[in-house]
């Protein structure tokens, strides 16, 4: 099935499991949702389960929170991951704070669902991509899945536990079809998943950069080169082990992401790699957007995203 | 609305006492360096906290903000508590994590306090929401001050409870000050006006005036246990301290004005109201004030003898 349609089972199945869960968001109802991930859920649920809202963002998420802590299990949808600044109150000075700040009086189990759309032209407001700056926001769950597997394995994750999560899902990869485990399938956070196993270097690639890694694997591997290609899944937590081990055997070390350089998912990658296997290392290159907003003309936006290519390049240049 | 009992009206009185004497021994242990950080006395206000706290029955809820002290002891969170949580010692409502502006007691029904301005509102909707999803005929009071009604959270906050129906009282403290910036200066048309512009009745109330803001909170709570919808109450008060702790308040204000609203002091206009109309006894009153006074007294030895909390705490709540 597709990643959209491996995500509106997850979300189905759970309300049915759950009668606390429920969704909320702009077009979530009638309309099934901006990419129509929750198309038919209105049918099977009801509109005081299924509910569409005002443009308010703040307020979706502030509302979320608040029947969070009285014992609902919100699913709100924010349209595109741009649009997350609307609510970052709510999203950051709230939700992934609410435990701690009570001495853990109050849990918010909140699920925020939203999408990026780089590659789709979409221009600079609306292809954004910055799960890193929720890694140095201690409290709130990162989920980045980039099969229909783990996003319906993820999502349930999500859903059931007892923290905020935000799961951010990648327009371009809604169509994309794949195996999908019937039934209660569950992945738990905090556990990467080995995509391709690899000896020359170690490749550790978010969302989208996840296929495009397993495509340069295929280059790569027609010319003798196996890289390893591990996918975290789950930002946070991060399963650093993983990344670790796989480094202690490969020496080389490439992060690929569709954020930008700075202070994206690789910096914080090679950050604690390099803080705990310095002696292994012999290479280390994060591939990543350049430091520029995305611009809109397709073929200005084509040079923009890294792909395969930069990660064939990548890994030759290392092992040079 | 019927004659209130004997039994509330001192009820009224001794509520308005101890946030009073709370409040200003709170100031005190400010300037002897027993309280950290930031407090923003509720001192003036009183009559507000009591009068809507007093219209709550059981099972409702408040949501309070940075100035909450006063909202904290009027629901019944113990002296002790608040004093503890304040000096940041073991034994606080919150374990020493929250601080002043975070209030939170389950138990006597205040779901969350908010530093962030406005913060709160949206979250008080959340919390309506659950309460109708529940089926309860309870309601949730927020409070705010009139800084709070030019956020873009107050806004989107009262269009989603009101086009969504929801049982909740939205209370503005207007001491017509935002820090330093009158409200003659920031805010656009009237309070209760406001509220109008989202078809939610909005209510105005004498905010020194206990019993005026009981009736009028009275038929807020009712209108929403009804399930008739939120409304906006907004109560014209004052305080007599500056914003926080730090702040005389005469940077921007006069002296005069000060003294004009201390005139109008609601604890004092009660207890002449009493005394008059033979409603209760000169020695009754003392009576309230000896005990409020000893049980304070016992609150402050009890937080100064705590120990602070260990620092194992560093690494707890932050995921439940």
């Amino acid at each position: 099935m597709s990643y959209a349609e491996a995500i509106r089972e997850a979300l189905a199945e759970e309300m049915r499991r759950d009668k606390n869960v429920f969704v909320l968001g702009e077009d979530v109802g009638k309309f099934g949702g901006a990419f129509k991930v929750t198309k038919g859920l209105l049918d099977e649920f009801g509109p005081e389960r299924v509910r569409d809202t005002p443009l308010s963002e703040n307020a979706i998420i502030g509302a979320a929170m608040g029947a969070a802590i009285m014992g609902y299990r919100p699913v709100a949808e924010i349209m595109y991951m741009d649009f997350l600044h609307e609510c970052s109150d709510q999203l950051v000075n709230h939700l992934p704070k609410m435990h701690f700040m009570t001495g853990g009086k109050l849990t918010a189990p909140v699920v925020i669902r939203t999408q990026y759309s780089l590659g789709r032209n979409t221009g600079a407001q609306h292809s954004q991509f910055f799960p890193s700056f929720y890694m140095n926001t201690p409290g709130i769950m990162v989920a980045t899945p980039s099969t229909p597997a783990d996003a319906k394995g993820l999502l349930k994750a999500a859903i059931r536990g007892s923290n905020p999560v935000l799961f951010v899902e990648c327009a371009a990869l809604y169509g994309r079809h794949g195996e999908v485990p019937e039934g209660d399938y569950v992945i738990p956070f905090g556990k990467a998943d080995i995509k391709r196993p690899g000896n020359d270097a170690t490749v550790v690639a978010v969302s989208r950069m996840v296929g495009e890694a397993l495509s340069a694997a295929d280059v790569l591997a027609s010319e003798g080169i196996s890289i390893e290609v591990i996918d975290p899944r789950t930002l946070v937590p991060l399963d650093t082990d993983t990344i670790l081990s796989s480094v202690k055997k490969t020496a080389r070390l490439i992060t690929a992401e569709d954020s930008c350089s700075t202070c994206g998912v690789g910096a914080e990658i090679v950050a604690r790699i390099t803080e705990r296997a310095m002696d292994y290392l012999e290479g280390v290159e994060r591939i990543a957007c350049p430091d520029t907003p995305a611009p809109f003309s397709p073929p200005l936006q084509k040079a923009y995203m890294p792909g395969k290519d930069a990660i064939v390049t990548a890994v030759k240049r290392m092992m040079s | 609305m019927a004659a209130i009992s004997k039994t509330s009206l001192l009820s009224l009185y001794e509520t308005m006492l101890r946030q009073r004497m709370l409040e200003e021994e709170v100031v005190e242990l400010f300037k002897q360096g027993l309280i950290p950080g930031l407090a923003h006395p509720y001192i003036g206000q009183e009559a507000v906290a009591a009068g809507v706290c007093a219209a709550l029955g059981e099972g409702d809820l408040v949501v309070s903000n940075h100035r909450g002290h006063g909202h904290s002891v009027a629901k019944g969170i113990p002296e002790r508590a608040i004093l503890s949580e304040l000096m940041g010692k073991d034994a606080g409502m919150c374990l020493g994590l929250g601080g002043s502006m975070h209030s939170t007691d389950l138990q006597a029904g205040v779901i969350f306090s908010t530093a962030i301005v406005g913060g709160g509102i949206p979250l008080a909707v959340g919390v309506a929401l659950a309460l109708q999803m529940d089926r309860k005929a309870n309601c949730v009071a927020c409070f705010f001050g009139d800084g709070a009604t030019n956020t873009g959270a107050f806004h989107e906050a009262l269009n989603l409870a009101a086009v969504w129906r929801l049982p909740v009282v939205f209370v503005c403290e207007n001491n017509r000050y935002a820090v330093s910036v009158p409200v003659s200066k920031s805010t656009s048309a009237s309070i209760v006006q406001r509220g109008q512009a989202y078809g939610i009745p909005g209510l105005s109330a004498n905010g020194m005036n206990v019993l005026d803001v009981y009736a009028v909170a009275s038929e807020a709570v009712a209108r929403a246990k009804k399930g008739e919808g939120p409304t906006l109450m907004e109560c014209e008060t004052y305080r007599y301290k500056g914003h926080g702790v730090y702040d005389s308040g005469l940077d921007y204000r006069t002296q005069q004005e000060v003294d004009e609203w201390v005139k109008r002091d609601p604890i004092k206009g009660f207890e002449r109201k009493l005394t008059t109309e033979k409603l209760a006894s000169a020695e009754e009153l003392d009576a309230i004030r000896s005990r409020v006074k000893s049980r304070l007294a016992e609150a402050v030895e009890f937080a100064k003898n705590r120990p602070y909390p260990s620092n194992d705490l560093l690494g707890k709540f932050v995921w439940a």
